[in-house]
């Protein structure tokens, strides 16, 4: 079995380096110019978790193994993926053992070898390093080199999903050699090693200046010998969405523009300009409103606002909840903020496949007067004729909606705060500037985790195609508080053990079926039975390219440049 | 002069220091946090340690002298070791940037280049065409160069660079395709195609920076040209005899540029500081889109020495601003 | 040097502001009387000044003539084009209910013009006269006692020095709450705003001003006014203030500029108003995307910053001309 996937992977291998060596040989295609408007900062991924950074280290570095574009779990550095089937992964889920591939060498020629793998471990693991990627090993007690191409990675109790660490481009394998003394509190010291990296990806760098150019040039230690089509890589960083967009679509002066957020009228009049052509795939990244279960009132004491000492006043009632979800016309919002590239949703798993729940009736749900009914149920109705409903007791349906400052995130929310108020809600906007919304500075009152809001706005993703630490936020002892330092991702303050025993039972079973079931039940819990969280819109990742760039095989389930080295220049 | 110089240069000291100080605290009251532009998918403990790898679980006195003693011991310590090839500061810290965790000086001095060409010629040019301007809008009041100009300066400063910027590469890039919409760094001048090259991705920033800072100095030379022309020692002197031309550029000149002479010597350091919109719309990558981008990543050891920068350069201009009006009017005394 | 005293103003004796204090009292009348008849030959300065009373009419009664609601979204009405439009190109979409157009979510420009210019005017006008009369204080208390000169220029490259955005971000985070809850989310953002602007722009003024003063300190007729004993309080806004106007008034010019351009850089970084509130720095702001398309939302609103301070320019060109008793008599 095992000797027969190697043999299939060597065939397609040759199979398909015979097909590509008739049309590339390394470095025929001069220069290629990628613009990054967030510009690059450093080329560890350790050291930084930004995307941009992780997706300029991929040029460089590479893990053991990657998703391709169609989620599916690739060998990259490693000859197979360890599987139950094929003996990598122990029966008892306590240990995932990987092999390398046979004669992969560093940039410098040196071999790479399981003690490499080992050693990156002990980097990130490393007291005092503040390492980003620590999640990654979250669980992991030991890594240790079995033979030279043969690394075991134990956890301490049994992993039911084991391909975590050294997978995608966050965690990809450094070099022992040259981080030898860059371990722990050193490792912000190291900066030759943290600008100019020795991979075993198709680049290696030339000249990094920060935030500004990185230079890259062909590996020429790269393992396939045709590869990369490209001589050299000017990485350019700096300026926004739209200058990107308009140097890769209307001036041509760049390849490849990434992460282009605009407006689809702005984005579909520069492409018409003919010089290139916008990409996009669906990921995990959901648009949505959080919906605070606490009561967030400036009229109570500092340390008790926004804790579960003050349960919301109406925003613990369903009803509410459920009419704010069904005031909302998901399908405007996808028109106006992200045509092509978003799509209603009410999920806050909205992919892989087996782990959506069905909100398709949800997604299309627009009813202002089933709303308005809910409303009048929950004991709401505007008698003093001010166009806000109040109940019984006098409490108005007054609400501050927050989110950071983004043109898009404007424009939703006018819209939201229109269809809320034609239902009778009293609405009041604030944006807070992203630094310190997403900052979780315990000190600012505008961080998501403080939510000193009655909703907020912004999108979340996780990594990779399993989505446990992702549902395992929402949990009691994940509320952020004054207790914790506001540190925390359940902002919703989402407290129910009967999610929590659902939670657990996901996280201990290892049967396909029945994780899917139980994730798509967790899923539902939250979004469409609850409506806790409110999802608006499923939100696919933009990027540009030129007309005369081949090979672009956008992916959102790893890094976006994870195939650079088959990118070439088609000739017209 | 001498003893007001040097008395004015002593007193720097300490208030740079309370200036820095300032500043520090300033910075760490400011909400924001260096884990902003982290995913959100790292979960907060690991976020707490990397905090903690930043020092930010020290007290402030603590960090505020720990950057003290890097700023004014070990980053001088580095400039002598690079000068004579001596090693007094290995195994000392520097002031690592948190963004990049390479020295924050080190990347300051890769940006200057770009911003002193940009920013810098943007100045200057702004300078030449503003006092000309302003000269000959005074003398010829309500003429139709004046009107013009007037026009033209307040438009050039009223419509904010942000507008400007882009309209300048919609027309000359996207459309005509003369300029490009972005800068290389990356360029070295080292032939006449290269400078030509260099000039043509130079031409739409610079031109932007030049409208913005002529318009501005152009009217205060006009305004204090117009205060000087009516004065009477404007008519002794043609009473006397002189032709027009040096009663205007001998006498009235020379007695209306002390606001000129301010409004410069204040914009220099900000020529340091770098134009932020500009150099954002032409991604020139400067001293401004250091600061900008240090301020959304809550760099903190990088807007902090930045702006000390910036501060040493203020209080260094407006000493050389006051020397100024005493050698333009020897009768201004400081003691 | 030897020859600067000759480049001096050596015969500057005349004051700008004549007039012993017995006849002042009759003068006054007249004297008004003839700065506003040197004002009405300034053509420049009537016009700038018509100008600006239309403007803030527009802004001001605009709401009762035009009764859109500029936060109104037809959504199905959105990305119109201005009906003059229809002049040139017939197949546009215009409709008379949005004279201007309407934009991507379908507000109505002009409505979002009168709008915006209320809030521009205010913050702009009254930011600037803050920063005006800081910048003035501060300047002329320098220059003119040197004792205070030390101090006060020295805390003047003080705020130079500070860095705006955590400025603001700190005074946002220890105001905003307690002026919401004085002043309501409106007034609190707006007082907020317009102090941010005002004390972090006064500080060009105060060393124009201070520069000014401390040259006309040794002029003969300050010499003059000071040997026949007049006290500091009546110095200052009789002798001093008068001579240091145009720069002030440029000042004042450029600030009002600047002020409203600095209000739609704040929302744009999320310190501004909220996003229900368009300002005209803000509507050329959000803009500037669609420009080639929809070159009118970016003309509008940028012609509207520019008259302005155009004609508030003017008005400061035909104010100095008439309170120069040596122009007004030409």
């Amino acid at each position: 079995m095992r000797v027969k996937t190697a043999l299939l992977g060597v065939a397609s291998l040759a199979f398909a380096s015979q097909a590509m060596a008739q049309s590339t040989t390394r470095g025929e295609d001069g220069n290629l110019n990628i613009l990054f408007w967030q510009a690059v900062s450093i080329l560890n991924p350790y050291l930084s978790g930004g995307t941009k950074d992780v997706e300029a280290s991929a040029l460089v570095l590479e893990p053991l193994a990657r998703y391709d574009e169609n989620a599916t779990l690739i060998p990259w550095l490693a000859e197979e993926i360890p599987s139950l089937e094929n003996g990598g992964v122990a029966e008892d889920l306590t240990s995932i053992t990987w092999t390398l591939k046979e004669g992969i060498v560093w940039a410098d020629g040196s071999p790479v070898t399981a003690n490499d793998v080992v050693f990156t471990w002990q980097y990130c693991t490393a007291e005092g390093m503040g390492c980003a990627q620590e999640g990654k090993f979250e669980g992991v007690t030991n890594v240790e080199a079995v033979d030279d191409r043969t690394v075991r990675i134990t956890f301490g109790a049994p992993t039911p999903f084991p391909w975590v660490a050294f997978v995608g481009g966050q965690s990809p394998i450094i070099q022992a050699a040259q981080f030898a003394d860059c371990l722990g509190a050193a490792a912000a010291q190291c900066t030759e090693a943290n600008t100019k990296p020795i991979g075993t990806g198709p680049f290696q760098v030339t000249e990094f200046l920060p935030n500004d150019v990185i230079s890259f040039e062909a590996n020429p230690n790269y393992r396939d010998p045709a590869k990369p089509a490209f001589a050299t890589v000017t990485f350019k960083g700096g300026g926004d969405a739209a200058a990107a967009a308009r140097a890769v679509l209307e001036t041509g002066e760049f390849d490849y523009g990434w992460n282009l957020l605009l407006a689809p009228d702005v984005l579909a009049s520069m492409e018409a300009a003919g010089q290139g052509q916008i990409v996009s795939a669906f990921g995990t990244n959901v648009e949505r409103i959080e919906v605070n279960l606490t009561n967030p009132s400036p009229d109570l004491p500092e340390g008790e606002r926004s804790t579960v000492a003050h349960p919301h006043p109406f925003l613990t009632i369903p009803e509410v909840r459920e009419a704010l979800s069904l005031a909302i016309d998901r399908q405007t919002l996808v028109d106006v903020g992200y045509g092509e590239t978003g799509r209603p949703t009410c999920n806050l798993v909205p992919a892989p496949e087996i782990y959506k729940s069905d909100d398709a009736e949800c997604a299309a749900a627009y009813d202002p007067e089933r709303a308005m009914q809910l409303l009048e149920q929950a004991g709401f109705t505007d008698t003093d004729g001010d166009g806000v409903r109040e109940n019984a007791d006098g409490l108005r349906l007054s609400m501050l909606y927050q989110t950071s400052t983004n043109r898009v995130r404007q424009d939703f929310q006018a819209l939201i705060k229109e269809w809320w108020e034609e239902i009778g809600f009293e609405v009041e906007l604030r944006n807070v500037d992203a630094a310190v919304y997403f900052g979780g500075d315990p000190a600012s009152p505008d961080t998501i985790e403080k939510f000193y809001a009655d909703v907020e706005m912004y999108a979340n993703t996780f990594e990779g195609t399993d989505p446990t630490s992702y549902l395992a936020a929402y949990t009691c002892d994940k509320i952020p508080s004054p207790e914790n330092n506001w540190q925390g991702q359940n902002m919703n303050r989402v407290c129910d053990p009967a999610y929590e025993e659902m939670l657990a039972q996901f996280q201990g079973t290892a049967d396909q079926e029945e994780r899917s079931r139980l994730a798509k039940a967790l899923n539902s819990y939250l979004t469409i039975e609850n409506h806790i969280i409110i999802g608006l819109v499923d939100r696919g990742r933009v990027s540009a390219h030129s007309n005369t760039l081949g090979g672009v095989r956008l992916n959102t389930w790893d890094a976006e440049l994870w195939n650079i080295a088959d990118w070439h220049r088609l000739d017209n | 002069m001498l003893t007001f110089t040097i008395r004015r240069l002593v007193l720097a000291i300490p208030t740079l220091l309370f200036i820095a100080l300032v500043i520090f605290l300033l910075l760490d009251m400011a909400p924001g946090d260096p884990m902003a532009d982290q995913p959100l998918t790292i979960p907060p403990e690991v976020r707490e340690e990397m905090r903690r790898a930043l020092g930010l679980d020290q007290p402030v006195y603590v960090r505020f002298g720990l950057w003290l003693y890097q700023f004014f011991v070990v980053e001088p310590l580095v400039v002598i070791d690079h000068l004579f090839g001596t090693a007094y500061s290995a195994g000392q810290a520097r002031v690592i940037s948190w963004q990049f965790k390479s020295p924050v000086m080190d990347i300051i001095v890769q940006r200057l280049p770009q911003t002193l060409w940009v920013v810098g010629s943007a100045y200057m040019l702004g300078v030449l065409i503003a006092i000309p301007i302003g000269i000959v809008s005074a003398v010829r009041q309500y003429s139709v160069f004046d009107q013009i100009g007037t026009f033209i300066s307040m438009v050039g400063f009223s419509v904010p660079t942000f507008f400007t910027g882009v309209l300048l590469i919609v027309i000359f890039s996207v459309n005509l395709g003369w300029f490009p919409s972005i800068y290389d760094t990356q360029l070295r001048v080292t032939d006449w195609s290269s400078f030509g090259q260099q000039v043509r991705q130079m031409a739409l920033p610079v031109f932007v920076l030049a409208l913005f800072n002529a318009a501005q100095i152009s009217r205060y030379m006009r305004a204090s040209m117009l205060d000087n022309m009516t004065q009477d020692y404007v008519r002794t002197a043609r009473a006397k005899g002189m032709d027009e031309r040096t009663v205007v550029l001998r006498h009235v000149l020379r007695n209306s540029m002390i606001p000129v002479v301010t409004v410069i010597a204040l914009g220099v350091p900000s020529v340091f500081g770098g134009a932020i919109i500009t150099e954002q719309v032409f991604k020139v990558n400067g001293l401004g889109a250091l600061l900008i981008t240090a301020i959304n990543a809550n760099d903190l050891p990088m807007v902090q020495t930045l702006t000390f920068i910036f501060a040493v350069l203020i209080v260094l201009f407006n000493l050389v601003a006051d020397v100024l009006y005493g050698i333009l009017d020897p009768r201004i005394r400081y003691d | 040097m030897t020859d600067a005293p000759a480049a001096g103003p050596s015969s500057a004796t005349k004051m700008p502001m004549p007039g012993p204090d017995v006849r002042l009292a009759a003068a006054g009348a007249s004297q008004w009387k003839d700065v506003w008849r040197q004002f009405r030959t300034h053509k420049g300065a009537v016009l700038g000044a018509t100008f600006l009373v239309l403007v803030t009419l527009f802004c001001i009664l605009g709401p009762w003539i035009w009764r859109v609601d500029p936060g109104d979204l037809d959504v199905r009405n959105k990305d119109l084009r201005p009906i003059y439009h229809a002049l040139w190109d017939s197949g546009a979409k215009v409709a008379w209910a949005h004279p201007l157009g309407s934009d991507n979510l379908g507000r109505d420009l002009l409505a979002s013009l009168i709008a915006g210019g209320r809030v521009s005017l205010a913050v702009g006008w009254t930011a600037m006269l803050l920063s005006m009369v800081i910048g003035t204080l501060v300047g002329v208390l320098a220059g003119y006692f040197w004792r205070l000169d030390g101090v006060l220029m020295r805390f003047t490259d003080l705020v130079l020095a500070l860095p705006l955005l955590p400025l603001l971000l700190v005074m946002m985070l220890l105001f905003r709450d307690s002026l919401r809850a004085a002043f309501g989310p409106e007034m609190g953002i707006f007082l907020l705003i317009v102090t941010g602007i005002g004390i972090t722009s006064w500080m060009n003024t105060a060393r124009i001003v201070r520069g000014d003063v401390l040259a006309l300190k040794e002029r003969e007729f300050i010499l003059a006014a000071r040997s026949i004993g007049t006290p500091a309080r009546r110095m200052i806004p009789r002798h001093i203030l008068p001579n240091v106007m145009s720069s002030i008034m440029v000042s004042a010019t450029l600030g009002l500029a600047s002020a409203i351009i600095t209000e739609s850089a704040l929302s744009f970084l999320g310190l501004g108003f909220p996003s229900d509130f368009p300002t005209w720095g803000k509507l050329l702001f959000d803009s500037t995307d669609r420009m080639a398309d929809f070159p009118e939302r970016v003309i509008w609103p940028g012609l509207a910053i520019s008259l302005t301070v155009l004609s508030v320019n003017y008005i400061g060109d035909g104010l100095r001309d008439a309170f120069d008793p040596r122009i007004r008599g030409r």
